[in-house]
């Protein structure tokens, strides 16, 4: 060990005399243990998608993460302690994911790299495409880019290891693996029609009950966003009207629908305003 | 091919054969006469018939591609397209067969080309045409089990917004929401109204794929040669270290032979085509780079070309400059390197020699990645070609910051480090591999002999690529059909005969050095031609009204052919859409022979044997 790591454990009240310092660190539990984890945390050899491509070059000779004690790459998630998602994440894969995530023992950590495994990037919309990784794990760190550089990718490492830094054994509530006993496995996606995530079973009964009896949503729609809607379809109504699409487009009569937008707006905002003054008398 | 007749194959234009084909099937046999459209349209009757005197008569041996299109609101039928060439080279013949939307079902032509295999299981997974005579007709990139069939026009998406982009909502006024707030789930999901949620099982999407295969999970003992050994079905994948992705084989082992061998995939399958269709033209430009991740450039160049064949049509096309083409090829034969240390680098790996020969193979691959990223601003996704010409022209000198040296930016002038790239690295890099690697005991003991495909078969299985030409077939599209400014150039068609790994390895060394002499080639004609348009003519065309017609684009990609077949259907004035964008991707039909190749091997060699086809997954599933 350099004198340079030893002396950056010392954690403590106690004073050690300085010509000890290279030789004796005293220190908390929490922080050699987390000093001993973040510096040889064991990526799962695993990839999606172009980002895994990325993820080799990271690993390779140029970038290599061997620097931060990461390049034991373990194909069995049984030794692995984090899963870089590297690429888009679709119906099909989620359930293998799902199950190696619980496979992994922990502490565990989940690095989304990539727009896709963020957010479904620029797949979003395709019909087996899981929009993020976070709608089924965790996600302790995402790394933006499509696909991110080798260098955004360490960046996001050197994240995690700070994140790591920061958590504490003597805060129960910090991690769930620091409180009593193992947390709870991610229910494993069942595929059927579409995917059926286990956690919204209830959801997905309730709106099949409401359908059959030919009544709305089961959920809540935000009202902004429904706003939005009509007031698009009022719009593109108006253009329809128009001589041709294209010219309609471009000019469409937008001043009702516009005071429509800033009268719905106004009011929401009021009511806001309402609830907060009602609030504040109240304390 | 036991059925095949004795009488002279006939050669002549794709004329000629059209005329032979009409003459021998008066009734059956039509000019497609829509405007924009070639080829002839054969009665779903004779379909077989036809194919069958296509390959044995007319010498069409070659199926590159079949796809399905529906023309839902056009003239509301469904229809197959195939693409048939001749190993010999030239133009292809294009035939069709129609069937109505509801039962739409067409002969299977897998006893013709078995390499239609995959292509017709996924025209039935997407479009759900039924192809009467194929034995093992199911789901094949979606799970059983999946409500619809996602390709067919009237389909719709959950997150579906409208048929075409740019959407209302996003322009020109520009209104954001989120696709997750007005679903009632918050998901990218939709269920059918008839759902029975009672009848859900953990695993019913696994337990159609083990009955399909007619093996069933359980363990039945049996004899070979006196040995009491075990029948045992292992899954390799999709999470598997060796799998190039997530990519899965299930694999029958008798012992350690493999008996049978079912590839399963669609574990990335991303919807390029139903994304593709929505997208406008050039839209889609950026999502060709994400097939192949690794040679994105000439994923590039195929889409633009297949473009390019359609605006060619048009009243204002003119071809790309010499500049553009000659900075075309630059990039395409920089990633055939690229792809090709990639491959032979996972290859060792595959082969046990975990890491270090993939780490020597891939450094080079830096360098040429720093000129990517300096002219297109990417590394791999370099989203580059442009119809009618490239983005940017290359820049007058590198500076980029992955190349970083004690915190200096490294500087070059683009042609210097050109030069000395092709001229003395990439040789030297490609000698090295050669030095350590092609005499080495282990490669040569583990490689020569195993995995063998024959040449009749690579080309029934429609293999293409190092796989076709390591079997003894000289088929190379760069020669065959030519683009570009290949005829220009000087470069011998790579071909190697023993049709085994150690070939397919050997033939990617071949097929380097000859990317090295084109290279060389163009780059005194990127130095005469600097300053010249990057487009043809002044100015960008970066939004082109596509006349109306069909056309099928292919380069020779690193793994091989890889097309695009492009339909422009509807009003020439309204909003532009492709109206049918289909990927023939090579590291998808390639695998249809994985089963053959590995049947007797040793379940070490599978790895092996899938490492040499060189797949990417990106490009599988699409």
């Amino acid at each position: 060990m350099s004198e340079f790591q030893l002396r950056e454990l010392h954690d403590t009240e106690f004073p050690v005399p300085a010509e000890f310092q290279d030789n004796i660190a005293i220190t908390s539990l929490s922080r050699i243990y987390n000093w001993s984890r973040r510096s040889s945390m064991w990526p799962m050899l695993f990839g999606l998608a172009c980002c895994a491509i990325e993820m080799i070059a990271t690993a390779a000779s140029r970038y290599d993460t061997a620097r931060f004690g990461m390049e034991v790459m373990r194909a069995s998630p049984r030794q692995a302690d984090l899963m870089i998602v590297s690429g888009t994440v679709t119906k099909k894969m989620i359930v293998p994911i799902v199950r190696l995530y619980n496979q992994m023992p922990e502490p565990k950590y989940v690095l989304a790299m990539g727009a896709c495994a963020s957010g479904g990037g620029p797949f979003k919309e395709g019909y087996n495409v899981v929009s993020g990784i976070d709608q089924f794990l965790p996600v302790d760190v995402y790394v933006p880019g499509c696909p991110p550089t080798p260098q955004a990718l360490i960046n996001g490492l050197i994240a995690l290891q700070k994140k790591i830094d920061g958590q504490s054994l003597a805060n129960l509530d910090d991690v769930p693996w620091y409180g009593v006993g193992p947390s709870d496995p991610v229910p494993i996606p069942v595929l059927a029609a579409d995917i059926i995530d286990p956690r919204q079973m209830e959801l997905i009964r309730q709106q099949a009950e409401r359908t059959a009896a030919g009544v709305g949503a089961a959920r809540a729609l935000p009202q902004a966003a429904l706003d939005r809607v009509q007031i698009e379809r009022a719009r593109a109504a108006a253009a329809k009207g128009g001589t041709t699409a294209i010219a309609a487009k471009s000019s469409a009569p937008s001043e009702p629908v516009d005071e429509a937008i800033a009268a719905a707006r106004l009011a929401r905002r009021m009511e806001a305003l309402a609830r907060k003054r009602a609030k504040d008398a109240q304390q | 091919m036991t059925d095949q007749t004795l009488a002279p194959v006939q050669t002549g234009t794709i004329e000629n054969a059209i005329e032979f084909l009409k003459a021998r099937y008066p009734d059956s046999v039509k000019d497609d006469t829509r405007s924009g459209y070639s080829g002839v349209v054969v009665s779903k009757s004779q379909l077989v018939d036809v194919a069958r005197t296509l390959r044995d008569e007319l010498g069409f041996d070659y199926l590159s591609s079949a796809t399905a299109v529906d023309y839902l609101g056009v003239s509301d039928h469904m229809e197959m397209v195939y693409h048939a060439y001749r190993t010999s080279g030239g133009p292809p013949l294009v035939f069709k067969a129609q069937t109505e939307r509801s039962n739409a079902e067409v002969p299977s032509l897998i006893d013709v080309w078995p390499g239609v295999d995959f292509q017709e299981r996924e025209a039935w997974d997407l479009f759900g045409i039924r192809f009467a005579g194929h034995p093992n007709l199911k789901r094949i990139l979606m799970w059983d089990g999946f409500e619809g069939h996602p390709m067919r026009k009237d389909w719709r998406e959950a997150y579906y917004e409208e048929d075409q982009k740019p959407f209302e909502s996003r322009w020109p006024r520009g209104y954001i929401r989120r696709a997750e707030e007005l679903n009632v789930y918050g998901r990218n999901v939709r269920y059918p109204d008839d759902l029975d949620l009672g009848a859900l099982k953990d695993d019913s999407a696994e337990e159609s794929l083990y009955s399909g295969m007619g093996l069933g999970v359980d363990v039945s003992a049996y004899e070979t040669e006196g040995i009491k050994t075990d029948k045992l079905v292992v899954n390799l994948g999709p999470h598997h270290p060796s799998t190039h992705g997530v990519f899965r084989m299930v694999v029958t082992l008798d012992g350690e032979t493999v008996l049978s061998l079912e590839p399963v995939m669609g574990y990335l399958h991303r919807n390029h085509e139903k994304i593709g269709e929505r997208n406008a033209w050039l839209h889609n430009m950026p999502f060709t780079d994400r097939l192949d991740y690794i040679s994105s450039m000439s994923n590039n160049l195929g889409y633009a070309l297949a473009v390019e064949d359609l605006l060619a049509s048009g009243a204002r096309y003119a071809p790309p400059s010499y500049r553009a083409e000659a900075i075309r090829v630059l990039m395409v034969e920089l990633t055939r390197i690229v792809n090709h240390f990639w491959a032979i680098g996972f290859l060792l790996n595959d082969l046990g020699a975990f890491f270090t020969p993939a780490l020597y193979a891939i450094a080079e691959r830096e360098k040429i990645l720093d000129f990517f990223e300096a002219t297109a601003g990417s590394r791999m996704m370099c989203n580059y070609m442009r119809f009618q010409g490239v983005a940017k022209d290359l820049p007058e000198r590198i500076r980029s910051t992955a190349n970083l040296l004690n915190d200096r930016v490294r500087d070059f002038n683009t042609m210097d480090y050109l030069t000395e790239m092709i001229t003395e690295r990439l040789p030297r890099a490609i000698d090295d591999l050669d030095r350590y690697l092609t005499d080495s005991e282990i490669v040569k003991s583990r490689t020569i002999g195993v995995g063998y495909l024959p040449p009749e078969m690579a080309i029934a299985y429609s293999t293409a690529g190092p796989l076709l030409r390591a079997s003894g077939i000289p088929y190379d599209v760069r020669r065959a059909e030519p683009y570009s400014i290949y005829p220009d150039l000087d470069f011998d068609v790579a071909v190697r005969y023993n049709g085994d790994i150690y070939d397919r390895y050997l033939i990617r060394l071949d097929e380097m050095r000859e990317s090295v002499r084109i290279l060389k080639q163009v780059l005194p004609r990127l130095e005469k031609s600097q300053g010249e348009s990057i487009f043809s003519g002044n100015k960008a065309i970066y939004m082109p009204r596509v006349p109306v017609g069909e056309a099928y684009g292919r380069v020779e990609n690193p793994k091989g052919e890889l097309g695009y077949y492009v339909v422009s259907e509807g009003d020439p004035k309204g909003p532009q859409n492709p109206w049918r964008y289909h990927v023939r991707a090579p590291s998808f039909i390639n695998l249809t022979a994985l089963g053959a190749m590995c049947k007797g091997h040793k379940v070490a060699d599978v790895v092996a044997i899938l490492g040499s086809i060189d797949i990417v997954l990106g490009e599988t599933d699409r």
